[in-house]
């Protein structure tokens, strides 16, 4: 087996990097980031994404970015760059959107939350937090809205899985069962006022997103007391491995990876996030016009029929052994105990039960057009 | 020490055990700790060559995938198939399970081989544990 890599010097911390390396955390490079991939004292990938699904984990996501748009004119700001429709938010809710280029793909996938009544935050990508914030300034200057970039404020850490609302009303005065799936509220944690508390998360579980301030001595502090008022629930630190184990069974997006700049939001598969009826946004022209013509590709959940592990990248051919497509994302799914992946393929390959192969180094094994997501939390009664 | 002095070792983290003209070979504990939790395992045919230096399978973890390069060449006269269903044998005992036993060709390039103690100065000084 090859030798393991060091790291470069110029990659970025968060202000808990010191806690996640005392901790024994397995270190990686994401996107410019040095983050904790999995913790062996949590017991690994697959034991800190069965957490999430059956209690509860946490993670680290301070390297997400935030934008905050307020001023008179912030919704109409907002409506112009993001595709979903921001009118519909009442104050306190949050939506998935995206903010698109001209030819309608992607500069990024967001979460819109109104804060106030002319105050929204955008949550964005880590690896395009400078791209997405000279975008949203470049292309909001018409608007009577200030533009401030926030990422470097918060320390955030989101807390998932069925017993994260226990674990995080332990910590605060605020009423969480009255905050409702993709709404927000401000409330005291861990004795800091007005905290911003989000029930929103990338693991398809519930769970809550807090932003903490991101000063080293706040942000350990509060990552040990979430730690410790866990401990009667089982709580795990988890990594970036389960975070993309835990958002793949639920087919949520990865920039980069189902969606780019080079893929519309068609093809994507996310038409119920984007309001063609809406003023004109950035994007909406090209959308329309696509829509109209044939989808070149479609995005499609594969489930191994054969032995093996379809990985990002890994082409996609057909039964001739053509090359017809390829694996966005790809990998063993925990708590689901199958090998899922997302891939592109031509809308003729995508129907529910189609047969495809995947390139896995030189052999073509077999893979199956499955519905998506592949997980879905169970509903509670 | 975690590496049994009887098996002999390569930098690429794989074992070999020795019983005249046959030998077994698995991966180290340190393999498996870096990986972290296998979930598959790709072994050669009974009856195909393997060319030491050169790789002869894959192991792969949650994450990802790692090449298994020969310690010795030989022919495969054996696989466990236990790692089919159960690849995570080999991260609770690295180095008492073995993935393929061979009938050496060349004896002689064992001794290109680092023994426990070098191994495990290796490692150390790889930043391991």
């Amino acid at each position: 087996m090859p030798a393991v890599e060091a790291t470069t010097p110029t990659v970025r911390k968060t202000a808990l990097n010191a806690v996640h390396r005392q901790m024994g955390a397995k270190m990686v490079e994401f996107n410019g980031w040095d983050m904790p991939v999995e913790y062996p004292s949590s017991g690994g990938i697959i034991a800190e994404h069965m957490a999430v699904r059956t209690g509860v984990g946490i993670f680290d996501v301070s390297h997400m970015g935030d934008i905050r748009l307020a001023g008179p004119k912030a919704l109409a700001a907002v409506q112009h760059i993001s595709m979903n429709d921001a009118s519909r938010l009442a104050v306190g809710q949050a939506q998935y959107s995206a903010l698109l280029y001209p030819q309608g793909t992607f500069v990024d996938d967001v979460i819109v939350h109104r804060l106030g009544e002319d105050d929204y935050l955008l949550v964005i990508n880590a690896g395009t937090r400078e791209k997405d914030f000279n975008w949203v300034r470049d292309n909001t200057r018409q608007f009577d809205c200030k533009v401030e970039h926030l990422s470097d404020d918060y320390t955030q850490i989101a807390i998932q899985g069925p017993k994260g609302v226990q674990l995080l009303q332990k910590l605060t005065d605020a009423d969480l069962a009255a905050v409702k799936f993709y709404w927000v509220t401000r409330g005291t944690v861990c004795g800091l006022k007005n905290i911003l508390i989000a029930r929103t998360g990338y693991t398809a579980e519930d769970g809550f997103e807090i932003y903490v301030p991101s000063d080293e001595a706040t942000s350990v502090r509060v990552w040990k007391e979430v730690l410790e008022a866990g401990k009667e629930y089982g709580v795990l630190a988890c990594g970036l491995g389960a975070r993309n184990t835990l958002r793949l069974e639920g087919k949520l997006p990865l920039y980069g990876h189902e969606i780019s700049d080079t893929i519309n939001v068609w093809e994507a598969g996310l038409d119920r996030f984007i309001k063609v009826d809406k003023p004109d946004f950035i994007g909406k022209a090209a959308l329309e016009k696509a829509k109209a013509a044939a989808l070149k590709k479609t995005l499609v959940g594969l489930e191994m029929i054969e032995r093996g592990i379809a990985r990002d990248g890994y082409k996609v051919l057909d039964d001739t052994g053509a090359e017809i497509g390829y694996v966005t994302s790809g990998s063993p799914a925990p708590f689901l105990k199958k090998n899922i992946a997302l891939a592109y393929v031509p809308s003729k390959h995508a129907d529910l039960g189609s047969v495809v192969k995947v390139d896995i180094r030189g052999q073509g094994v077999k893979a199956q057009v499955v519905p998506t997501p592949f997980y879905k939390r169970p509903k509670k009664v | 020490m975690p590496y049994p002095a009887d098996l002999k070792y390569t930098k690429e983290h794989e074992w070999i055990k020795v019983d005249g003209s046959s030998a077994t070979i698995g991966i180290t504990d340190y393999a498996q700790d870096s990986l972290g939790d296998i979930v598959f395992v790709d072994l050669p045919k009974t009856g195909s060559e393997i060319t030491a230096g050169k790789t002869f399978g894959t192991v792969e973890s949650v994450k990802a995938v790692s090449d298994l390069y020969a310690p010795a060449s030989g022919t495969v006269t054996d696989v466990n198939g236990d790692l089919a269903t159960a690849p995570e044998k080999i991260n609770k005992d690295a180095n008492h399970t073995w993935m393929v036993k061979v009938t050496l060709k060349t004896p002689g390039e064992l001794n290109n081989l680092l023994s426990a103690a070098d191994y495990e100065k290796f490692v150390s000084e790889e930043g391991g544990h």
